[in-house]
């Protein structure tokens, strides 16, 4: 007697919906558009955005040779970012899930603590570790492998390594979520029909294994891509990442216009990127 | 089956636990250290402490961004909670649509976010960067977690539940507040929880958007590290760190707790119904 009607349940479903969502339309969506209208403009001789001659001049700049090398240092330091949390993350992930025994959950749980710890503080933390007479150096000169401090701070191994301690925790969790689930039977009745250990892993638990992997690259990937800390506290004022450089045009250089178009082409690639990754997975899951 | 043993796996766990934790650890040692320059151990001290209980900068700063974040749960955790369990009962083709829409957010990089909602205000609102434009900025961000979150657990729960509450003579209301609501909490919490973590660490969104007056515990942590590493900015790491990692593990407790309540909360629909 009191089954509401199908009618009445779509309308309860919109009710639950349009205050989230109607927020971010209006603060997401809206904001998006705003700036994709000025990335299609100019700036004027006093820093204002003009319309006199609309069109993607900005998007050609960022390709132009000047500013080439700063979108490919981006995605070099996310690719070397990504590929470097997947060789460290999976064996970890796979010896919290088939070693861990009762202990799983609190390993898991300490892999996860530097992820809710502040970003911030865990960059700066390398600070101490990498200066010039910080812990590393205090090290390296104390067992002898070298006699001068070694410059580690503000270069491309710093940067590098500052993402890849930020976003391992990221790559991890899907790791270790897919390498759970998969039943420890099958590399079993592998081995049992004569397959190495390593065999047993290239062909089974590796390809079972995949929408996990596919996932960690996504959630590394993306944010690294995007980082403006890492790059700019541990990489110093000689290395550009496109993240720096829209920061820099915003807050310092009020060129919008520019800027806006930067901000438009790292939203491609990431989104772009995150297609691929969907897809791939969804292959992975349903085609095998 | 067989058991797998292997030492060098073992070894190499030990390793990266090490290397995710060495520089948190330096960081406190260093807390404690009785030197203005920070590059050696000079004897043990507790004076850095002390001294930010007097830096009103930074207890400006810890106001400004605790404002911030309590909108941004309270908010976020609302609409989001909204949002999740909608979504977990809506199975039409609108669905693809309001999922997209939720995805974009947690996809777009950060520097995006906070540069479109600097023009946004300047554009619509003449905004100059007031503690409410950063709550706005910040409960945007937040929404998609919380919804993500909490429609994962909507999902899983049994529609029929409600239904029976339903049929046992359970007003709409009644049915949600006695059925649902209390099967989703632990979802709710978890999304508030990390609402808070993304609200309280935000730097990127929250320096295109601050601006006098507004500047938040993150925006002064960053104006001091630019320049160099401070004892008193390793004092205030550290607490911040203890506080979260006593957070996340008392979480865990009682996240395990509420695992076993479960089966209790199940019992709730009788009450509501009687």
């Amino acid at each position: 007697m009191h089954r509401p009607t199908v009618r009445g349940d779509r309308l309860r479903q919109w009710g639950l919906l349009a205050p989230g969502l109607g927020w971010l339309v209006v603060f997401f969506v809206l904001p998006l558009a705003i700036i994709f209208v000025i990335s299609l403009g100019q700036r004027d001789a006093l820093d204002r955005v003009t319309f006199a001659a609309p069109g993607f001049d900005n998007y050609a700049r960022a390709f132009d040779p000047r500013f080439l090398p700063t979108l490919l240092n981006s995605l070099r330091y996310a690719a070397t970012t990504t590929i470097l949390c997947l060789v460290i993350g999976y064996p970890i992930a796979y010896w919290i899930s088939r070693h861990g025994g009762r202990h799983k959950a609190l390993l898991l749980i300490l892999v996860m603590l530097p992820f809710w710890t502040s970003y911030l503080i865990r960059t700066y933390a390398w600070m101490i570790m990498l200066r010039d007479n910080g812990v590393v150096n205090n090290v390296l000169q104390a067992v002898g492998l070298t006699s001068e401090p070694i410059i580690l701070l503000n270069t491309e191994f710093s940067v590098v390594l500052g993402m890849t301690y930020g976003f391992l925790p990221f790559a991890i969790l899907p790791l270790f979520v897919s390498i759970d689930r998969l039943d420890a039977n099958l590399v079993g009745a592998a081995r049992d029909l004569y397959a190495s250990g390593r065999q047993a892993f290239v062909h089974v638990t590796l390809p079972l294994t995949m929408p996990g992997v596919v996932a960690a690259s996504l959630l590394t990937f993306i944010p690294a891509i995007g980082d403006f800390v890492t790059p700019d506290l541990l990489g110093g004022a000689s290395t550009t990442t496109i993240a720096k450089v829209i920061q820099e045009l915003f807050l310092e250089g009020r060129d919008w216009p520019y800027g806006a178009s930067l901000g438009f082409i790292l939203m491609l690639f990431t989104l772009a990127g995150t297609l691929l990754a969907l897809r791939t997975m969804r292959r992975e899951v349903v085609g095998g | 089956m067989r058991r797998e043993r292997n030492p060098l796996l073992s070894l190499y766990a030990a390793l990266v636990y090490a290397f995710l934790f060495a520089p948190i650890v330096v960081l406190i040692v260093f807390s404690f250290n009785d030197s203005r320059r920070n590059f050696q151990w000079r004897g043990f001290t507790l004076d850095w402490y002390p001294q930010l209980l007097s830096n009103s900068q930074l207890l400006d700063a810890l106001w400004v961004t605790l404002q911030v974040a309590a909108a941004a749960v309270f908010v976020s955790t609302v609409l989001g909670s909204l949002v999740g369990l909608g979504l977990a009962r809506l199975q039409s083709r609108a669905r693809a649509g309001a999922d997209t829409l939720l995805l974009l957010p947690m996809v777009t990089p950060e520097i995006v976010v906070g540069l479109s909602l600097l023009l946004f205000f300047l554009q619509v609102f003449d905004g100059r960067g007031s503690i409410g434009q950063l709550q706005i900025a910040h409960i945007t961000f937040c929404i998609s977690y919380v919804a993500v979150i909490v429609r994962a657990r909507a999902a899983g729960m049994d529609a029929h539940l409600e239904e029976a509450a339903r049929d046992l003579g359970a007003s709409a209301w009644g049915a949600f507040r006695y059925v649902t609501l209390p099967l989703l909490a632990p979802a709710i919490a978890a999304g508030a929880m990390l609402a808070f973590a993304l609200s309280f660490d935000d730097y990127v969104i929250t320096t295109f958007n601050a601006g006098v007056g507004s500047s938040t515990l993150p925006l002064y942590i960053y104006g001091k590290i630019k320049f160099g590493v401070t004892p008193e900015i390793n004092a205030i790491s550290t607490i911040i760190v203890a506080v979260t990692a006593v957070a996340i593990l008392l979480a865990w407790r009682f996240g395990r707790l509420g695992g076993v309540d479960r089966r209790q909360l199940a019992a709730v629909p009788e009450e509501a119904a009687g």
